[in-house]
Formats: C-alpha cells, structure tokens, sequence
C-alpha cells in the first residue's frame, strides 16, 4: 500500500484529527470522548513518521517504548507486529494511549513538530491496543513461565503496582497484590473519569494480569490490616506503589460548609462510587448548578468536565494564573471549553461563603496578575488590590493537588522518608528497608501515569537482581 | 467476601453480626471501625467493631438499620456474605488507668462504647457507666455492660425505663460529688449529646473523650471527607479519629455536615446513630 511513500509524500500527509462526540451531547454523558481512529485512518498516520534513525521519540518516552518500530509495523498494516512491540514495552498501552501527556513527552521530540505538527503518538499507540484488544485476544494471552518459587507482595493496585506486578509474574515469581480499596486500578478506576478512560480499558488489563497468575486481594490496608513488617516476613520482596492519596486542603475560611468537596472526594463518589452516573449506585453527591473548581490540573479537568455532566449549568475552573499557565494536558483544556466550561483565570480564592444552613453559597475571589518568576519557573500571581468578588456557586470542588499519604509509611519508622513524606528510594526502587522498593505517586509525589509505570518496571528488575542474591 | 455467621436482632432494627474476617480480628483495638459494602453498587458504610474473637477469626458488629445501606446489611441472614470489609481503621482508643471512669452512651452509641468500656475495665478502672435513650426499646447492651461495670444507670426521655430524663441529668450527679466524680469520661452517641457531656465537663476540665461519626468514603485518608475542625485544624476523622477530646471538638460544624445528603436517603457514617 503506501508503504514506499517518499520522505516527501510522507511530509505531504496532514496530522489526523481524532474523532469525538459532539461536544454538547457529551457535556451531557459519560461515554468516552474520543472515538478513536479507523484503521485507514491509523495507517496514514503511521506514514506520517519518518522512522528517523536517532529515534529522538523513544527518549521522550518514560519506558522506551519502541515507537518508530511499532508505528512502522502500524504503516504496513502489519497489527499483531505492531501489538507485539508495543506490549513488549508497556504494560497498559490502551492506558497510556489515553491519559499520557504525549504533547510534553514522545511527541514534543518528534523531528515532524519542528515544522508543523508531530506524528500522532499517542492515538497510534491507542489504536494498536484497542485493536489487540477487540481482535487478538490469543496474543494478550501470555503462556505462564516456570515457577521460580519467590513470594513477591505488591502494595497497591495502581499503575505502579500492575506494572511491577506483571513484570515479576512474567518472570516466574508468585505474585500478590494488596489493594486498599474495594477495586482496582488506584487513580486509574477512583480518580480519571470514564470519558476519559472507560473501566472496561482498566478491567482488561487487570483481566490479562490474572491469566499471568497475579493474585489481587482488595479490601487489605498496609499500615492496618497488615503491616509492612508482616509482608516482610511472609513475602520474599516487597514492592510499595500506594500513590500519593491525601488530598491537600484548600486552607481558607469555609471549608466545611456543606458542598465543598476535595477533587478526591468528588471523583471517588463517582468514579468508583458510580454516584450520579448509574442509578443503581446508593452512594449520594451533590449535583450543583453552578460549580467552582479550584486549580488547573488534570484533576481540575477531571472534575469540572464531570460537574457539566452531572448537569452544572455554570461549571468553572478558577486559577491563580493564566491559561498558559496551567499543568493540565492541552487536550483536557480544549475539551473542557468545547463542553462549555468557564475558564476564570488570574483568580485566587479567598473564601468560601455560605448561607445560613451552611450550604455554599459563593467563592470569594481576588483577581490576580502575573509577575516575576518564582522557583518553579512560572511567573508568580500576585493580588490586585481591591479586586475582591464573589463568585456564585453552590458546589466549590478542591483540585489543589495531593500529598504522600501516611498510613502505611507511618507505621514503619525505618522506612526513609523525604521531608514531604514521600518515600526515599535509589533510581532502581530500592527503599532504605532490604527487599523494600518502591515507586509511582508514592515516591514522586502526584505525577503521571506512565512515570507510576516506568518505576515498576525499574523495580521488578531490581527486585528480580534482589531475588537472585538473596 | 465475608460470611456472615450469626445475626441476631438485639432491639428494634438494632442487629448483632458476626461475621469472619480473620486478618481484622487478629489487627483490630478498641476504638476502631471497619468499612462495609453489602454488594456491588452499594455504598461504603462505616461500622465500629463492636467485638472481635482473634482466635476464632471473628468480628461482632451492632448495626443499627437507619438508612437504605445498613437496612441491606441487617438483612444478610448467617451463611449470607458481605461483598466488602476493610479495616481495621481509625485510632484505636488510648487505653489507661485513670482509676475512676465514667462511660456515656446514648441509643446506638451505646453499641460504639461497648468495646471501650469493656477495654477500660480490663485496664483497672472503676467503670459506671450511663446509658440512655429515647424510650426503654432503645436503651441497648445493659446486661453486656454490667458484664464489667461497677454500675450501670439508665435513663430514658420518657421514662418508660430507669430514671426519665438525660444521660446528662446522671452524670451532673456523679459529678457533684468527688466521691463519684470521674477522672475521665467516654462520651458516644447522638451529637447533641456528646456536646452536652463536654459541655459539663469542661468548666471542671475533666478529660472527655467523643467519638465522632462523620460521612465517609474510603476511611484512609484519601478523600478527605470525613474532616471535622478539632480545636483549629482540620482533621480527618478516619485516620486521626474517630475519637478526639470533646473540648476541642467543633460539633456545629460536624451537626450540619451530617445533614449534607440528608435529602438522600441512604448514608454512610461512622458510629450508628442518627
Ligand atoms: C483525577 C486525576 C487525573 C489524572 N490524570 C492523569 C492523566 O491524564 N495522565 C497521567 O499520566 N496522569 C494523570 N494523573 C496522575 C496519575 O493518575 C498518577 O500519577 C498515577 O496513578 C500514580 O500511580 P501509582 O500506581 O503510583 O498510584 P495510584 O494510582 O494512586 O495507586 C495506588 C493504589 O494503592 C492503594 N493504596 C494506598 N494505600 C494503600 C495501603 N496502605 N495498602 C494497600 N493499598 C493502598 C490505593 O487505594 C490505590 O489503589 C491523574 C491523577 C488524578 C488524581
Ligand atoms: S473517609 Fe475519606 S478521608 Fe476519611
């Protein structure tokens, strides 16, 4: 097919435009927003790529996923190729292909960005997974290695976990997930909406986990149920990826009042909880017809898009600095405002105002202008004075951001912490605690996905050297 | 899933569960609670451990059937299973000898005192504990109590059993004379009641402890739902609590979060009271 297109037919060819549900419908349902590429649309992409040999795309991916090989394979129609390398590679592609920040990462080193707009990455890499889901199922299903007889227990059941988890299966160990929730997935399932990244995606990977022989135990708190000292003792290694679930508090006046929500609160209830979007969900949240989110983060995105399809008429993102600014991907940003989302930018709140029965009643805000850059680069808010409002609103939803959450780490004083409570580890995962590793949120404070992923990767191997000494 | 063994109806709507959870039995301590889901699609309710047989890998849990969740729950005849239990969570209770106590509980609370009163009389302490409730139906666990209590006093608001009127009215009387007045006191039930307790008691500033029951969700800290404003800061009811000093706790604020979803039938709160 096009597979012999010059380096100048390939330049000739346009960026595909990923398809998506109309933007008024969606504001309204929780279906995935976007649709995905048909398979003449994935392999024109793939012709996009120019398959230059530096592989500069490759060093912008956190595990090295072999881009150019799999979206060469992708080019010539070759998908249980493309499947193959791309699964040797990352552990929850049709994940990743949704949620990583490609515009920072793979795509921003593309050569094809510098004139122009870089190879689509991210939609390929969703396209060959979806497609190894849908259609080769026989691939997924990895033969069960020898056993080598080792224990491993694994802390948490986010992408850190799953990916450790799997690596160490494939490897022949015996491997059990403690899971602190009553489900799977951590941030991926409780956190990130399903328009975003329905559960069947998460079920199905943790499904392809199984058949490797991964037990996962939910309902088992470390720190409570069991302590890290007992895994010590009836495991032969142990890794921690219990992420960074402790939302920070907004720390103004009227936090209590009756409809303020930390983002983890609000995304759990419906997330995990199904409140508001299945009927048979008993778990209750408070619907909101104008709703004021505090930040401008994923999370910020997550939970605004979703107050708009909990039926929010006004639903606003307030931010202390300007768009620019903001950490979200560009991708949620666009999308929000396609759903009607209110940006309010150069806004710090001040306080939360509520009515006589305690329900909020507005966000009291200041206006703020930009100065000079602070330490994380980034020019620094700073207030105009006598710029005081109020922004109405009955639902006020805290995106600040999260921190190490002490429950496990606090039980274990031997285990090394950094001053912010996260755990110490060497750049393999190694813990100051002998078969302890660690990685993910938990190690790095809140980051991404594919970074929670990278760690897992990198401790298994160290665990795996660990194991061999041992 | 957990089996549940024994299921008995102790008053009206308030249920005595056994159920097996071997690795909780073993971990938990006076004080602490667990987080039930009954099925799929139902909510996260908490529940305080009421009792638990390390050896036998059993918990005891007393639920009172108040909403649309733990209405579900009771109803899980033995040999029947919860789909969820996580736990043991929260603090458990500090435990020492102050030498003479006093434990407070006022209708389903009373369920919540129980392991702690039972732990502080193991402790040495001289235990006389109050119960109370709305009528004689709703005065729960006495026999239980009594088990290791140097006295147990009763009231009820109507009279119908021990003395009519508040748990407040009996502690006020222990109080007045220094050969009763406790050295500590153990407040749970109903907020106005616990905030009526710490309110005698602070002018004389006896130790109260409350356990405080405020919506929750995951009970690790992760949502931060279940905030209550001890003294000035913010804590986290699930991970710090449940129990806190009665004097610095800020029961306005706790009364009015409890009535967020009061429009929603169903709810999820730690303790079991109204
Ligand atoms: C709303 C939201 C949106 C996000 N969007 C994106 C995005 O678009 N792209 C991206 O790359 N990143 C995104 N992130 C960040 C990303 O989700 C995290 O960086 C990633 O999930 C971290 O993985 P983890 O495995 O370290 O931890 P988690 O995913 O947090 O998983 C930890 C698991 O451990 C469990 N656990 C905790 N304590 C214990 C214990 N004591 N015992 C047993 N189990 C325990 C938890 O319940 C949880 O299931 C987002 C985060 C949020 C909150
Ligand atoms: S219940 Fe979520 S933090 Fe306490």
């Amino acid at each position: 097919m096009l597979n012999n297109l010059s380096a100048k037919e390939r330049l000739g060819i346009e960026r595909v435009k990923m398809p998506e549900q109309d933007a008024i419908a969606r504001s309204r349902n929780f279906a995935e927003v976007n649709l995905g590429l048909t398979l003449e649309q994935a392999m024109r992409e793939a012709q996009r790529c120019l398959a230059c040999k530096s592989r500069p795309c490759v060093a912008g991916c956190p595990v090295e996923v072999a881009i150019p090989e799999f979206v060469t394979a992708l080019a010539a129609g070759e998908l249980t190729v493309a499947a193959r390398i791309l699964m040797g590679d990352n552990a929850l592609p049709a994940v990743c292909g949704r949620v990583c920040p490609q515009e920072v990462q793979c795509e921003a080193k593309c050569v094809r960005g510098a004139r122009g707009l870089p190879v689509a990455i991210g939609y390929l890499e969703r396209f060959v997974a979806d497609w190894a889901m849908a259609n080769a199922e026989d691939l997924a299903v990895e033969s069960r290695p020898v056993p080598t007889g080792k224990q491993i227990a694994v802390v948490g059941c986010g992408p850190a976990g799953l990916t450790a988890a799997g690596e160490l299966a494939r490897r022949g160990h015996e491997v059990r997930i403690f899971e602190a929730l009553h489900d799977t997935g951590g941030v991926l399932r409780y956190g990130i909406p399903e328009f975003r990244l329905p559960k069947a995606i998460i079920d199905a990977e943790v499904a392809r986990l199984s058949r490797l022989g991964v037990d996962i135990e939910c309902n088992v708190i470390i720190g409570k149920t069991l302590t890290l000292g007992q895994l010590r003792e009836q495991f032969d290694a142990v890794f921690i990826g219990n992420g960074a679930g402790l939302p920070v508090m907004l720390g103004i006046p009227g936090e209590n009042l009756k409809g303020v929500y930390s983002a983890n609160e609000y995304l759990t209830r419906v997330n995990l909880m199904g409140a508001g979007q299945f009927a048979e969900s008993a778990t209750p949240i408070l619907r909101g017809r104008n709703v004021a989110v505090i930040g401008g983060g994923n999370t910020a995105m997550d939970c605004v898009r979703t107050a708009r399809r909990l039926g929010a008429e006004r639903a606003m993102i307030v931010y202390r600095r300007g768009e620019s600014e903001m950490p979200a991907r560009v991708e949620e940003i666009h999308h929000a405002k396609e759903e009607g989302v209110e940006f309010v930018m150069l806004t710090a709140p001040l306080a939360v105002l509520g009515d006589t029965q305690g329900w909020v009643r507005a966000l009291a805000c200041q206006a703020m202008e930009l100065g000079e850059p602070d330490a994380s680069g980034r020019r620094r808010p700073v207030p105009v004075s006598g710029s005081a409002f109020e922004l109405p609103a009955d639902v006020v939803i805290n995106a600040l951001g999260t921190r190490a959450n002490p429950l496990l780490t606090a039980t274990e004083p031997d285990l090394k912490l950094n001053r912010w409570g996260n755990i110490e580890s060497d750049a393999q995962g190694a813990t100051s605690l002998p078969g302890v590793f660690a990685g993910g949120d938990i190690v790095r404070g809140g980051a991404t996905v594919i970074l929670a992923m990278g760690d897992g990767k990198r401790a298994a191997a160290a665990m795996e050297a660990y194991l061999g000494q041992v | 899933m957990f089996e549940v063994l024994e299921n008995e109806t102790l008053a009206p709507a308030l249920h005595r569960m056994v159920l097996r959870a071997p690795r909780i039995a073993a971990a938990r301590r006076p004080g602490q609670f667990v987080i039930v889901r009954r099925a799929e699609g139902a909510e996260r309710i908490p529940l305080t451990i009421g009792d638990a047989d390390e050896a036998a890998g059993t918990l005891t849990l007393f639920v009172q059937a108040i909403g649309a969740g733990t209405r579900d729950i009771v109803a899980v005849p033995p040999g029947g299973c919860l789909r969820d239990v996580a736990g043991p969570l929260g603090q458990p209770t500090h435990i020492e000898n102050w030498g003479r106590v006093t434990c407070v509980g006022g209708g389903v609370g009373t369920a919540v005192l129980y392991p702690l009163a039972k732990a502080l009389a193991a402790a040495g302490n001289r235990v006389t504990t109050i119960i109370g409730g709305r009528s004689a139906p709703l005065v729960i666990l006495e026999k239980e109590l009594a088990d290791f209590s140097a006295e147990v006093r009763v009231t009820t608001e109507d009279g119908s059993r021990g003395r009519q009127g508040f748990v407040t009215h009996e502690l006020t009387e222990l109080m007045a004379d220094s050969a009763t007045c406790p050295r500590a006191v153990f407040a749970i039930g109903p907020v106005p009641m616990m905030r009526a307790v710490a309110e005698l008691t602070r002018p004389t500033a006896i130790p109260t402890l409350v356990s405080l029951n405020p919506i929750m969700i995951d009970g690790t800290g992760m949502c931060g739902g279940c905030r209550v404003m001890i003294g000035s800061e913010a804590r986290f009811a699930c991970v710090d609590g449940p129990e806190f000093d009665g004097h610095q706790v800020d029961f306005q604020s706790l009364a009015d979060r409890l009535t967020m979803y009061r429009d929603h039938e169903a709810q999820c709160r730690v303790g079991l009271q109204p």
